[in-house]
Order: C-alpha cells, then sequence, then structure tokens
C-alpha cells in the first residue's frame, strides 16, 4: 500500500545529518563493530569491581545474613529487564515514525537480552526468596508484573519470527511494543491493587532502613556493568541482522570478497 | 460517515448469522469450561462461590481469544480486507464497525448468559448483577484489544497460539478489574470503584486499539 520509501539514511548524507547518516545499516554496520570493543571492556570492567564490591567488601546483611547478595545481580536484571523494553517500543516508535530499517533491527536485537534478564531477575528473586521468605514465589505485585513482563517479550519474539518478511515483522513487533509499552503500567498498578485485595498479609520486600553505602555502590556498579553488557550484545546482534538481511547487498558481498 | 459503519456491522452480523453454528460453539465452549471447573477443584459450595467470578472470566478470555481469529482472517483470504482499506471509508471506521460486531456476536451472548452461569455457583442476586455488569463493559475490551491481536497475526503461520500469545498477558487489567468488582461486591464493599476503573480501561482501549488494528491491517496487507 504504502510506497516502500529507501531508508532515509540512504539519502541522508547529502543532508549532513549525520545521526541520519548511520540509521542506514551499511554506515552503522561498521560503528557497531567499533563501539563492541568498548562497551563490552566497559561491562567487563564494570561488572568485575561490582562483583569484587559486592561479594567482598559489602558488609553481611545483620537481617537476611549472605543471602542478601544477590540482590548485587537481581536489582540491576530486573532494572534492565523494564529499561529495556522501554527502549524497545522507542526504536520501535523511531521505526514507525522515520522509516528507517535501523530501528527495527534494534528494536528485535534488544528483545532476547531484555527477556533473558527478566528470567534472570525471576530467577535471582526465586532463590533469594526461598531462604528469605521460605518460599520460591509468592503472587507479590512485583514479582507478578515482571512475570507478566517476561510473556510480554515472548509476544514480540514471537511475532517477529512468526513472520518471514522481515520488514512487516519489524512493523508488526513494533505496533505490538508500542500497545505492550502504554499496558505496562496500568498491568503494573492493576496487579498492585488485586496484590493488596487479595493477600491479607503481604510480603513486601524489607526495606532496610539506610542502606550501607558500599552496597549501594556494589548495586550501582552492577547496574552500569548490566546496562553496558546489554548495549555491547545489542550492537553485536543487530551486526548479525544487518549481514543477514543485506546478505545480498553489494557492500556485504565486497566485505565478504576481503575476508 | 455512519451510514459506512452501520453497513459494515449489519454486513459482518449478518454473514456471521448465516453460520449460526460457529457463534453457537463458542457459548458451548465457555459454557463447558465453566462447567469442567467445579469438577476439577471439588463441589464445596463456599469455595466455589469465592471461586465463580474468576472461573466465569477466565472463560470468557478463552472464549474471546478462539472467536477472533474470525475477525479478519475470512475477509483476508479473500480480498475484501485490501478493497475495504483502500476504499473511501476511514480504515479506523471499518475496523470499529467489525468490532462492534465481534462484541454483539461473542460477547454480548456471552454476558447475557454469565449470569445463569453464576447461579451455579450459588452467587448471590447483587453479585450476579456486578458480574453481568462488568461483563458488559469489560467484553468490549476483549474485542477491542483482540482485535490489534488479530490484524498482528494476519496469515502468519501457527496465527491461533501466537494471537493467545500476544493478546492474554495485556487482558491481565480487564480481568483483574473484572473479578475484583464482583469480588467486592460478594465482600460486602461496593463494585464501583473497580467497574469504573473497567470503564476507564474500556476507554484507553477505544481511543488506542482502533489505531493501532488499522496499521497493523495496513502492514499485513502491504
Amino acid at each position: 500500500m504504502t510506497t516502500e520509501s529507501y531508508p532515509l539514511g540512504a539519502q541522508a548524507g547529502s543532508h549532513g545529518n549525520w545521526l541520519m547518516k548511520y540509521a542506514a545499516p551499511q554506515a552503522f554496520f561498521p560503528l557497531a563493530g567499533k563501539m563492541i570493543p568498548w562497551f563490552g571492556t566497559l561491562a567487563a570492567l564494570l561488572g568485575a569491581a561490582g562483583l569484587y564490591v559486592g561479594f567482598f567488601v559489602a558488609p553481611t546483611d545483620f537481617q537476611q545474613g549472605e543471602v542478601y547478595r544477590i540482590i548485587f545481580i537481581h536489582v540491576a536484571a530486573s532494572w534492565m529487564s523494564m529499561f529495556i523494553y522501554v527502549v524497545m517500543a522507542g526504536w520501535a516508535a523511531l521505526g514507525l515514525v522515520l522509516n528507517t530499517r535501523l530501528s527495527g533491527m534494534m528494536a528485535s536485537a534488544l528483545a532476547p537480552t531484555g527477556a533473558m534478564f527478566t528470567f534472570v531477575a525471576l530467577w535471582s528473586g526465586a532463590l533469594w526468596g526461598k531462604p528469605t521468605w521460605g518460599t520460591w514465589w509468592v503472587w507479590d505485585a512485583r514479582l507478578t508484573s515482571e512475570l507478566i513482563l517476561l510473556f510480554l517479550y515472548f509476544g514480540f519474539i514471537a511475532l517477529t519470527t512468526a513472520i518471514d518478511d522481515p520488514r512487516r515483522a519489524d512493523r508488526a513487533g513494533a505496533l505490538l511494543a508500542i500497545v505492550g509499552v502504554i499496558n505496562i503500567p496500568i498491568i503494573y498498578f492493576s496487579v498492585q491493587w488485586w496484590n493488596t485485595l487479595h493477600q491479607g498479609a503481604s510480603v513486601s520486600l524489607t526495606k532496610s532502613p539506610s542502606m550501607a553505602t558500599t552496597m549501594l555502590t556494589g548495586m550501582l556498579l552492577m547496574a552500569l556493568a548490566a546496562w553496558m553488557y546489554s548495549i555491547a550484545v545489542a550492537l553485536w546482534r543487530v551486526r548479525s541482522i544487518i549481514l543477514e538481511r543485506e546478505r545480498d547487498a553489494a557492500w556485504v558481498r565486497e566485505l565478504r570478497g576481503q575476508e | 460517515m455512519l451510514g459506512g459503519l452501520r453497513s459494515i456491522i449489519a454486513r459482518d452480523v449478518r454473514l456471521s448469522m448465516r453460520r449460526r453454528g460457529e457463534v453457537l460453539n463458542y457459548l458451548v465452549f465457555f459454557v463447558i469450561v465453566v462447567t469442567l471447573f467445579p469438577l476439577g477443584v471439588g463441589p464445596e459450595p463456599a469455595l466455589l462461590r469465592t471461586m465463580a467470578p474468576g472461573i466465569v472470566w477466565v472463560a470468557a478470555l478463552l472464549a474471546a481469544m478462539l472467536s477472533l481469529q474470525r475477525l479478519f482472517a475470512a475477509d483476508y483470504a479473500d480480498g475484501t480486507l485490501e478493497q475495504m482499506l483502500i476504499s473511501a471509508h476511514p480504515v479506523g471506521l471499518i475496523v470499529i464497525g467489525k468490532m462492534v460486531a465481534h462484541w454483539l456476536l461473542s460477547g454480548l451472548p456471552l454476558t447475557l448468559l454469565a449470569p445463569v452461569l453464576g447461579l451455579q455457583f450459588d452467587l448471590p442476586q447483587k453479585a450476579l448483577a456486578v458480574l453481568t455488569l462488568s461483563l458488559a463493559i469489560g467484553t468490549p475490551v476483549l474485542s477491542l484489544i483482540g482485535g490489534v491481536g488479530a490484524a498482528l497475526t494476519l496469515g502468519v503461520r501457527g496465527g491461533g497460539v501466537l494471537l493467545a500469545l500476544l493478546v492474554l498477558p495485556l487482558y491481565v487489567p480487564v480481568l483483574i478489574f473484572g473479578t475484583g468488582s464482583v469480588g467486592a461486591a460478594l465482600s460486602g464493599m461496593g463494585a464501583g470503584a473497580q467497574l469504573s476503573l473497567l470503564g476507564a480501561f474500556l476507554a484507553i482501549s477505544c481511543v488506542v486499539a482502533p489505531w493501532a488494528t488499522s496499521a497493523a491491517l495496513r502492514v499485513a496487507c502491504d
């Protein structure tokens, strides 16, 4: 129906807009290749520092003992799980508005990482819950909405992989991500309310009155590490997606010829 | 413009009434699913009474899920949908018409049937009224949000299961407010708050869903 326009990046070079220039997969491919080592190294360094602070420097919690150290992984993972969905929806919206091919590729590249972090958040939460709450799972508002978030990621991945035409898959996925991101706050608040209705004495995450600064440092370091890791992995994945989709383009053939 | 809307609704209803069996099948499915629960959890009246709103609502979600597949499928298969998209009528209007027709044939009969099923679960009269009202407000949301999923999965391999995967998580607020209203009525609190929230969700869906569905149909027919 709509005229299949070329990605804006293809013509934008002459306009001198450097951001739009990198919207073309061909231009972005080498840039992503150059950025991956930087973000990867940052992720490794921050992760090592965060784990060191978390496991050796931070004091033992007087209520929970050593078990609490799971939060250094758990908190970072759950922050990223929510953040990545929003970023994904942002890329999706950008792709729908500007009709740039790269945006859809970025959204599909982010989805598996987001789903992975959601799963890690749930799993590490269960591991923490067993010794602390005495149960693997409670229908707490946070846990339930995190689980539904995982389902939303699965839905996005399932939809984009089920459609063969990549452009159609991108646009359908983009619409789903946008509808999902509108729904997430509604789901979160409805689940929270449902939880207070149904559960008399709700188990709430123990709020320590004042968190030791080393704990906070460790958590922030781990969150930054997870962030850098997500960028590095998403860029890596988007490079593969670009190669796969542009395999018949002249520049990819040239690239193959060089190697 | 309204004439176009009316003719879309009339056309879809007429087409479905030519195959009455199909419409009836979803209702029978709804009743069977509800009937299975007492067989699964045991016949204690007190337990069943507290579970009734949840059972009826989950069965309603599943029945809506099944009926959604035919929302656009037949028109897509024979090319009618493409003609509709290039017609002079706004796509959003056509989409709304089809959703209204879908609700008339799935949500409405289901809502009318629910009080009878509620009686089987020994729900008091007040709760029965709230259950019916919550379904009357909530089932249009199922048609609206479900329409987005149906449009996104048009002509996609394994569309049926995929549709459920996409749409069921988005139905969570409807389920919570729908069952919550009946629960509140059962426990003697007013159901007004939940019903209002359900209405608010209906209002949001009325704005977002037709837009998203039209965009998805354009993607599918590209």
